[in-house]
């Protein structure tokens, strides 16, 4: 019965997260513009340039690419129908780690230098923030005494207000999972020149559609991340935490468009470094006292 | 509806140009001009470009990049020829050096003359481009639905 109703949501998730994911993008557009002294692009601009790569060619270096980028697609979906049907937050952490892992290994197959530089940069990304989203998860279980999303509805006060440092080690983090400057090291979407285009360089046409809505359903289940630690047993709460969700993405657009990019070496450190004090700190206090 | 035409992304590349040309394809997608309202990005990346902006003339040593960029684009795609040299060889056109036009190397759809090239003729050039862009998108798709 669970695995139905995950499956279901995973299904509801790929029809309504793009939808969202695709606004989302449309206006960090737009509001980017707008910081840069510029009009920019109508807010549906995403959605056209998807559109766009769809009807191109299909032209690729192999044949398996746009298998695994359709797998890191499906993944993305299932981690998305796990996480907002309430399941298994530690789940939906690993299932969308292994979308990730197919993203790379699309990029390693093409043996495109430029990809395989993106490739190795992607890589960087995951091994800095993945200790913080572990520990997300492990907060998250000491706060709500459950590894199950959907445990914080019958909570009497969000679990921000016990695990306020993890949620801040997430914020940090964060800009590096939506790859935006300072941390957009694999694949910027501002600096085009930048070796080539990194993990997305060989991807064209329909395969960088595919690639460009994974984003867009990932941006919606990190957002839920977010809004994840503002809920709490009252219906109200749902519209608090959307609210904090939109002022974070403000405030991502913001860091993305005021800071240059920073070297791996400095990602990887500061990452771990945020973990080990954000989460390392607030885990241990909420298991001693 | 043809969403082509919706989001030019152009690849710039500097044949044997002087740089005035190259000057004023940067101007023009520089944020006072914002092409982005029309949704245009620039991209470092043949495979993810639409439209083709070549400056300066081709030679022997540039010709086989020239074409490499062209056939890497995916279709449909636009060449846009930007400055006199792009479409003709302009003043260098009797050097020992140089073959011609961009024209000589792949086929060009669109001419901007100009030495150089002023950016208000670049995106008269671009959104002619778009035309011919959606025009190519529209006899791919009917070529797909008769096959």
């Amino acid at each position: 019965m669970t695995i139905l109703i995950t499956l279901i949501g995973a299904l509801l998730f790929a029809v309504l997260a793009p939808v969202v994911g695709c606004l989302l993008a449309g206006l960090d557009r737009v509001i980017s513009a707008r910081m840069q002294g510029r009009v920019g692009p109508p807010i549906l601009q995403p959605y056209y340039d998807v559109r766009k790569l769809l009807g191109k060619e299909r032209v690729s270096v192999n044949s398996v690419e746009g298998t695994y980028v359709a797998c890191a697609l499906v993944f993305a979906c299932l981690a998305g129908g796990i996480f907002y049907t309430g399941g298994n937050l530690l789940l939906c952490v690993f299932v969308i780690t292994l979308s990730s892992l197919f993203f790379i290994i699309a990029a390693y197959s093409s043996r495109s230098p430029y990809a395989e530089v993106g490739a190795a940069r992607e890589t960087l990304q995951v091994m800095s923030y993945e200790p913080m989203v572990l520990l997300m998860a492990v907060g998250f279980f000491m706060a709500s005494g459950s590894f199950d999303v959907s445990a914080v509805f019958s909570l009497d006060a969000p679990i921000v207000t016990t695990v306020w440092l993890v949620f801040l080690g997430l914020l940090f983090i964060l800009t590096i999972k939506l790859r935006k400057s300072p941390f957009d090291l694999s694949m910027s979407h501002h600096a085009h020149q930048e070796i080539v285009r990194g993990v997305t360089t060989e991807m064209s046409g329909p395969t960088l559609a595919l690639v460009e809505i994974m984003h867009w359903c990932e941006t919606v289940l990190f957002m839920g991340w977010v809004g994840m630690f503002f809920v709490w047993g009252s219906p109200l709460s749902v519209l608090v935490a959307v609210v904090v969700v939109l002022a974070v993405y403000f405030l991502e657009i913001w860091i993305d468009n005021n800071f240059a990019r920073v070297k791996w070496q400095f990602m990887l450190k500061s990452a771990w470094a945020v973990a080990l004090l954000a989460g390392g700190v607030n885990l241990a206090v909420l298991m001693f006292i | 509806m043809a969403y082509a035409s919706k989001s030019p992304w152009v690849i710039h590349y500097d044949g044997s140009s002087c740089n005035g040309c190259d000057i004023e394809v940067l101007a023009t997608l520089c944020p006072g001009f914002d092409g982005e309202r029309f949704g245009v990005i620039n991209t470092g990346n043949p495979k993810h470009a639409d439209i083709f902006l070549v400056t300066g003339s081709v030679n022997a040593q540039n010709i086989d990049v020239v074409r490499e960029i062209y056939d890497q684009m995916v279709e449909p795609k636009v060449v846009v020829a930007c400055g006199i040299c792009a479409c003709s060889g302009g003043i260098f056109h009797d050097c020992y050096n140089v073959i011609g036009g961009v024209d000589k190397a792949i086929p060009v759809d669109v001419y901007a003359p100009g030495c150089a090239v002023r950016p208000e003729a670049i995106i008269d050039a671009i959104v002619q481009g778009i035309g011919v862009l959606e025009e190519k998108a529209a006899a791919m798709k009917s070529a797909k639905k008769g096959a």
